[in-house]
Order: structure tokens, then sequence, then C-alpha cells
């Protein structure tokens, strides 16, 4: 196990390296440079001004400077907000983003896995066509559809909860439910499909035969085995859900991570836009090593070492 | 190896709820400020709160006066610095730290008296904070996108492309409380300028005491505006606070203004309906909604839309004819009643309506001009028809550059079912890109007929006036008229200290730009629709810089 743990990490810090420079050179080909003013300014001033950034520098030159930052843990100052250095500014949007991520996850995965063990242990009844009803609606409507139905239904006009802004726990509410919409559903739907076939396995019939209660079959035996293919997915979709939504955090006026990594790639803020894409790859890879130690948890038929030791 | 399994499970469960305590940490203390921030803004009963309750479209980028480039920051900076003069109503200058100023004859120098007034950290503000300041932002070091602005002032432009040393600038500490400014040549305009936050003081000291954390929180500020700043959390909202130490605090009526950073409009709407803010802006879509609403307002902004015709890459549009025609062929009157719909309006000009006026009759700059290349089908085929045989054609395809956002593509897909159906064998191309790339292309001619607009940087004609000349910066579409250049050089120099004729030739100017050359085609004056709760009062419109003046704002009768 700690070797295998040991490779992984190695591999990921390979992959980050790649990301980068691949991330690095795209940045050289976008159009168009940082200054938020270059309408009102001539070629000279300009030039100047890319001087001071260091943007004058050749190609190359940059790349090795940025990647020995880097490896020194400095992702650089901003260029759109004035001096303010990358790294605080990831960290301190990341903390709503990961709230709202992690809460519409849980909130997410357990009504959806329950509605999918439903479906199938009521296979072809109305309960079944009834959440299966919820996933498919889940699925086709985006998220951003049901944030601006639960901000003017729930919000304006019942006034329930809060229409937006970020001030306590209340607040997180909406924007976590709309975004667990569609995670009800693809844990619904991977259930029932799941469930089906696992229920259909040899040693559930040889558990029913050896008189196992009913409730005992479907949750110890049939459950457990059915997660493996759905932590697969969750895993990744936590990590995108955690590191911000950009349209959901734009409807509720949350200070989140995905409509900064959004703006600082239309304002060329290079530095951030760097930052932003290896903090995510970091947080992404990571999710898949967990997702792959989790797999030896849930199913012990799944042996991550793979005999060596 | 059952034991270890659950023993990773575990650990795994313990860091994810360690993060979510975490995070729910944080926002459960924010909002516990903050909710103790609505609560004085809510019920007090008789005294009536003077809390505004406002949203903003984005973070602040910076708070450093020399480094600002956008509405946002200007508009806060505005609120909690205070330079030699101050925009009142009527986008006229009032005396700020200045108490008064004289101008010598020949209107290059100008003296100003300050008055004594102090930093929030109790230092006096004195002239040379102003010195300091000014020369930080021409020194090319400090790579301030908004250097240009001080090109009035002398040696400003060699200084900020590195010829010249900063200390060389125009502007001098006579004593504290004397400020000499001495300017290339006369620019009636100067006083406004010094409304602008790019000419607000610094104090040295306490600056570089900072380093470079200056102005990046809200602690690491001083202040000598009406409010000063607090509760700045990044991102999600800020706080004018009513300066105390203001030197004329008994004007400001407002205790607190709660800024939010919302970005999309219909949260800004639905924030609105349920009374959380005071004011929010309404995007194209919702102006129906509201035409009618009593807290509905529509008011003009000084920036103009139009087409630049690039003479140095299709022969077609170097032939006037073909300029004017194109420039007559669309109905701006449905494209702002029917595409835009936000309050903006057709413009037939080229220096907006409603923002310089006659320096002796008080005529608005419009009046005397009126409307040119105004939408007339017939018209346009005569030139059109014309243009056609000069070139020996019958058949032109040309590319409109435009922007890359919904509203702009709306537009551009207009003016080519317009232009293609009046103007017969014209072949419109278009081509939609993101903002920095028709920079790009602007900069090396690269289209045909560009969409683009222009905002004032100071309050005089001059700002739209200028941009055509031959060698203009922002000509870049080959235009060249020595009798257009000769009345622009005029107006900046020997005319400079003559205000009238200067406001005549500039008139003038315009008149050949458009009526004889038709070297732009205008397209609209932008224009902004808002929802005002009816018991704001006196919150004054600017022209330029920060668009809400909140010195004298208040609110009266909210119960």
């Amino acid at each position: 196990m700690k070797g295998y743990i040991t490779k992984r990490v190695f591999y990921m810090i390979i992959t980050l390296l790649l990301i980068a420079s691949a991330t690095f050179f795209l940045i050289k080909v976008m159009p168009g440079n940082p200054l938020s003013n270059a309408a009102k300014l001539t070629a000279e001033q300009e030039a100047i001004i890319l001087e001071n950034y260091g943007l004058d520098k050749p190609v190359p030159v940059q790349y090795l400077l940025y990647m020995g930052n880097v490896l020194t843990g400095d992702l650089g100052l901003s260029f759109q907000y004035d001096g303010r250095d990358v790294t605080s500014l990831i960290l301190n949007r990341i903390g709503p983003s990961a709230q709202l991520g992690i809460q519409a996850i849980l909130f997410g995965s357990v009504i959806g896995i329950l509605l999918g063990i439903l479906s199938a242990i009521r296979y072809n009844t109305i309960w079944d066509y009834g959440s299966t009803f919820i996933a498919v609606i889940g699925i086709s409507i985006p998220s951003f559809v049901f944030a601006a139905l639960l901000q003017y239904y729930v919000g304006v006009k019942l006034q329930w909860l809060p229409v937006a802004f970020w001030e306590g726990f209340e607040y997180s509410i909406l924007p976590t439910l709309a975004l667990a919409v569609g995670v009800i559903a693809v844990c619904a739907r991977f259930m029932r499909t799941e469930m089906l076939e696992v229920l259909g396995q040899e040693y559930i019939t040889t558990a029913r035969a050896k008189g196992v209660s009913g409730f005992s079959v479907i949750f110890k035996h049939a459950v457990r085995n059915s997660m493996i293919p759905l932590i697969t997915i969750l895993g990744p979709l936590t990590a995108a859900l955690m590191t911000g939504t950009l349209v959901i955090e734009k409807i509720f006026a949350v200070p989140g991570l995905g409509e900064q990594f959004v703006l600082s790639i239309t304002t060329n803020d290079y530095p951030v836009i760097m930052g932003t894409t290896l903090f995510f790859s970091f947080f992404l890879i990571l999710t898949i090593l967990i997702v792959d130690i989790l797999y030896g948890v849930i199913d012990p038929r799944i042996r991550l070492s793979g005999g060596k030791e | 190896m059952r034991k270890s399994k659950w023993s990773l499970l575990m650990t795994l469960v313990l860091v994810l709820s360690m993060f979510l305590a975490a995070c729910s940490g944080g926002g459960d203390s924010a909002g516990d400020d903050k909710g103790g921030d609505g609560g004085d803004s809510g019920d007090k009963g008789s005294s009536e709160p003077q809390v505004l309750n406002i949203i903003d479209s984005a973070e602040i980028p910076t708070m450093d006066t020399v480094m600002g480039t956008d509405e946002v920051a200007f508009q806060v900076m505005n609120g909690v610095f205070e330079g030699l003069y101050r925009l009142g109503k009527d986008n006229k200058p009032v005396p700020g730290v200045a108490k008064d100023h004289t101008v010598s004859d020949d209107q290059t120098v100008y003296t100003f008296n300050l008055r004594e007034t102090k930093w929030s950290n109790g230092t006096p503000v004195t002239a040379h904070d102003f010195v300091y300041s000014w020369r930080k932002t021409v020194d090319p070091a400090t790579a301030s996108q908004y250097a240009f602005i001080m090109s009035p002032v002398k040696n400003a432009t060699a200084i900020s492309n590195g010829e010249m040393k900063p200390e060389e600038l125009g502007v001098k500490a006579i004593d504290d409380y004397t400020l000499e400014v001495t300017l290339e040549r006369p620019a009636p305009f100067f006083l406004s300028l010094t409304t602008f936050a790019t000419f607000f003081p610094q104090n040295q000291e306490y600056v570089e005491s900072q380093g470079d954390n200056y102005a990046l929180e809200d602690d690491t500020m001083i202040y000598n505006g009406p409010f000063t700043l607090t509760n700045w959390e990044h991102e999600e909202g800020w706080v004018l606070k009513k300066n105390p130490d203001y030197w004329d605090a008994e004007t400001v009526q407002l205790d607190k203004i709660n800024v939010k950073v919302v970005k999309d409009p219909a949260t800004g709407v639905n924030l609105y309906e349920t009374g959380k803010i005071d004011r929010v802006g309404l995007s194209a879509e919702y102006v129906n909604k509201y035409k009618d609403h009593p807290d509905f307002k529509q008011y003009g902004e000084p920036t103009i839309f139009w087409f630049k015709y690039n003479q140095t890459r299709s022969e077609a549009l170097a032939n006037v004819d073909i300029r004017k025609a194109i420039s007559m062929a669309i109905n701006k009157e449905d494209l702002v009643n029917v595409i835009l719909n936000d309050g903006s309006i057709p413009a037939y000009y080229s220096v907006p309506k409603d923002f310089v006026n006659h320096p002796k009759t008080g005529e608005d700059f419009r009046a005397k001009n009126g409307d040119m290349l105004k939408y007339d089908v017939e018209k346009a085929q005569e030139h059109w028809k014309k243009g056609l045989e000069a070139l020996g054609k019958d058949k032109i395809t040309l590319e409109i550059l435009g922007g890359d956002t919904e509203t702009s593509k709306k537009m551009q897909a207009y003016f080519k079912s317009q232009l293609e159906e009046n103007l017969k064998g014209l072949t419109i191309e278009l081509k939609g890109v993101p903002f920095k790339q028709r920079l790009e292309l602007d900069n090396n001619q690269d289209y045909d007929i560009q969409f683009a607009g222009w905002g004032p940087d100071y309050q005089d004609a001059m700002t739209f006036v200028d941009l055509w000349v031959s060698d203009g910066g922002h000509n870049k579409m080959g235009y060249s008229n020595p009798e257009y250049d000769a009345l622009v050089e005029a107006a900046k120099t020997e005319l400079a200290d003559k205000p009238v004729e200067r406001f005549e030739a500039m008139q003038k100017a315009e008149k050949i730009l458009l009526e004889e050359d038709a070297a732009i085609g205008p397209l609209y004056q932008e224009g902004a629709s808002q929802l005002w709760k009816p018991y704001v009062k006196d919150v004054y419109i600017n022209s330029f810089g920060a668009n809400f003046s909140y010195k004298w704002a208040s609110i009266e009768g909210k119960k």
C-alpha cells in the first residue's frame, strides 16, 4: 500500500508539471495582454508596462522563471487585482466553493442513492417511474435553471430564504439545493442500474437462500457492491463542485473560486489562470487517488497493491 | 487488514469533516458581523437610520489610486479619498482639499490653496502628498495604466515614456498648504481632472511604511474622504463608513453604505424586489417589465458607439460615398428601441449629448451642429451608387469587427441585415471577437469596419475630438484631414485661453469629421436604466470617473 501511494504521488507531481507547462504555453498563444486599460494606451506606454510585468522577455525565459517560482511555492502576483498574491487569492475563495460542493455532494448523494435503491427494489412500479422521472428531470435541466427558479420562488415570492449573498448557513441552502439536483440525478440513475445488476447475482440468491433478512441483503450485500461505479463518478464530481461552479456562484453572489477562474481567463490574468488551473488539477488528481484507495475499502476484491505485497 | 482499512476510512471522514467545519466556521463568523450591520440598518424606529444598501458588479481591483483603471475602483476611491476638487451636482467641480485656486494669465500655472485637513491616522494632508502621488503615477517604474491622464501636466508624457525623471513633473509644493501645478499648455478642463482618482494625494511616509501591503486591505490604507473603507471582504463586499475626521463631515448624511458584489443582473433585481438593496441597474430584458414602475429612472451616459472605417485595408472604405452610404443605411431608432432597449439614444454625432456646454451661452455642444449622417435610405443608396461607380464595381464584401457578447452579437446581426437589405451588392461578414483581441486587431489596423465605442477621460469635448487627428494614438483607421488636424491643434494651442473660439473650433472639426468625411459612422449614445428606492436622496450622477457621488446623499422617508 505504501509503495503504491509513493508511486502515485510521484506520478501526480509529473502530471502537475506537465499540466503547468501545457497551460503556460497555451496562455501564451491566447490573444491580447493583461492590460485592463489597453484601449487608452499608446504602444510605447504599453511596452513600458509589459516590461514591468516581465512580459517582454522571450517566452522560454518566462517559462523557466515561472516554473522556478512554482517549485518554490510562489504562484506570483495577480495582474487584475493589483499586487495581491495568487496563493492567498485562491485560499480566500475556496472556502465558500468547498462548502457548497461538500454540502451538495452529501445531500445529493444520500438522496440520490436512496432514490436509486427505491427504484431498484420496487422495480417497474410507480416508485421506480417516479424516481426515474426525477432523475431525468435533474439530468436534463441545467442547474442554473433550478437556481433561478429557487431564487425567484423561495427567495422572492415566499421569502423563506435569502435571495443571495454569503452571510451564514441559511445563505448556502438555495445554492446547495440547486447544485444537488444534478448529483441526485446522477446518483439515482447509477444506483438503480447497478442495484438491478447486483440483485441478479448469484451471491444475492445465495444470501437469501441462507435466510438472511431482506433488509440485510439489500444494505449489506447489494448496496455495498453497487457503490463501486458510483464512487468512480462521485470522486471527480466532488472535485468539480468543490472547486467552484461559475453560474451558481454568480446567481447567488457567492464569493467562490469558480467565477474567479473564468474571470482570470477573460482578463488575461496569467498568474491567476496558472494558479487556479494548477489548484484544480491538484484537487482532481488527489480525488482520483482517494477514489482508488476507497475501492479497496468498499470492495475487498479489488486489491490496489496488485499482489506485490 | 480489516482494521487498517477502517482507520483509513476514519481518517478520510475526519479530514472531510474538518474541511467542512473550517468552511462553515468561516461562513458563520462573517455572518455574525454582517448580521449586526443589517440589524442597525433595519428597525431603529424614530430616528431614520442613514444606511444605504447597494451592489456593485465586481470586486475592487485595486485601492491604490495611482493604479486604478476601472469604474468599480474609481467609485470606491471617490468615496474614501479626496483630491483638490470634487465633482458635485451637475458635474461641477467644487472645492475639496483645496479651498480655492488661482490661474496665471497664460492659463498654464495653477496655484492651489489647501485647507488644513487630516488623514484618518491624524497626519495632515499636505501639498507634498499630491507631489508624491503624481510623481509616482508618471514614473514608468510604477507601470500605472492611467498615467496618460496626467499628460496635461508639464513633462508628464516625457516622464512616462522614460525620457525624463519623475522629479521634473510640473508639480511643486511651495509650502505645506500651497501646491503649484504647471501645465504643458493651457487646458481649460484641468480643474475637472483634479477630481479624478489618479490625481488624489497619497502620504509618502504611510505608503512606504506599508510596503507591498499598501492598499491591499482596509487597514493598510489611510483615508481623507467623506467615508472610510471597512469590512472589505474580498469578492464579497465592503462597507463605507462615515469619516468623522473629514473636513466637511457635517455635510455628510449617510452613516454607512453597505456594498455587496453581485454579478448577475437577475439576482440584483430579485434583491431589489425583496428590499435588500436600494438601487439596481437594469439590463435590456428588464426594461420593459419595469418601464412603468415608479422607481424607474433612465439617464444618458457620455459614451458613444460607432463604426470606425479603416481606409487602409479596403479600397471601398477609402471612398467617402461608400462610408456615407453605410453610415446612413442603418435605422438607429430601431437599434436603440428594439435591440438595445436600455435607455440608449441614437447618435448622429461624435461628441455626446449632455456632456459639455458652450462657455458663454451655456448651450449644449450638440445645439449648433445638430444631427449629422441621419438614417436616410434614399440618400444612402445615392451615395452607394456613386461610390460603386467610382470604384468600378457592383459588388463589395466588407467585414464588421465587433465584440463577442450576446448584445454585441445581436447588434451586429442587425447591422448586417440592415446594410445588406438597403445597399444592393453589399455583403457583410461578421467577426465577433473578445475585447482584447479586438484591440489587437485595431492596433494592427486589421479590419474593415469596427464596431467600437469611447467614453470620456475628462470633462471636455477634446477627449472625443482628439481621437481622430492624423497621428492620433487611437485613430488607427488611416483617416487624415489637414483641415481637421489644424482645427484641433488650434484648439489645443492658440485658442486654449479663448474658451468660446476653442469650443467653436471643436464644433467645426466635428462637422468636417462627419458631414464632409464620414470618417466614422456614429450609432448610439449609451444610456442606463435603474431602479432607485424613492427614499434615497441627492445621489449625484457624474459623467466621468466615479459614476455616483454619495457625499451629499441621505435617506429620507424610508419608514
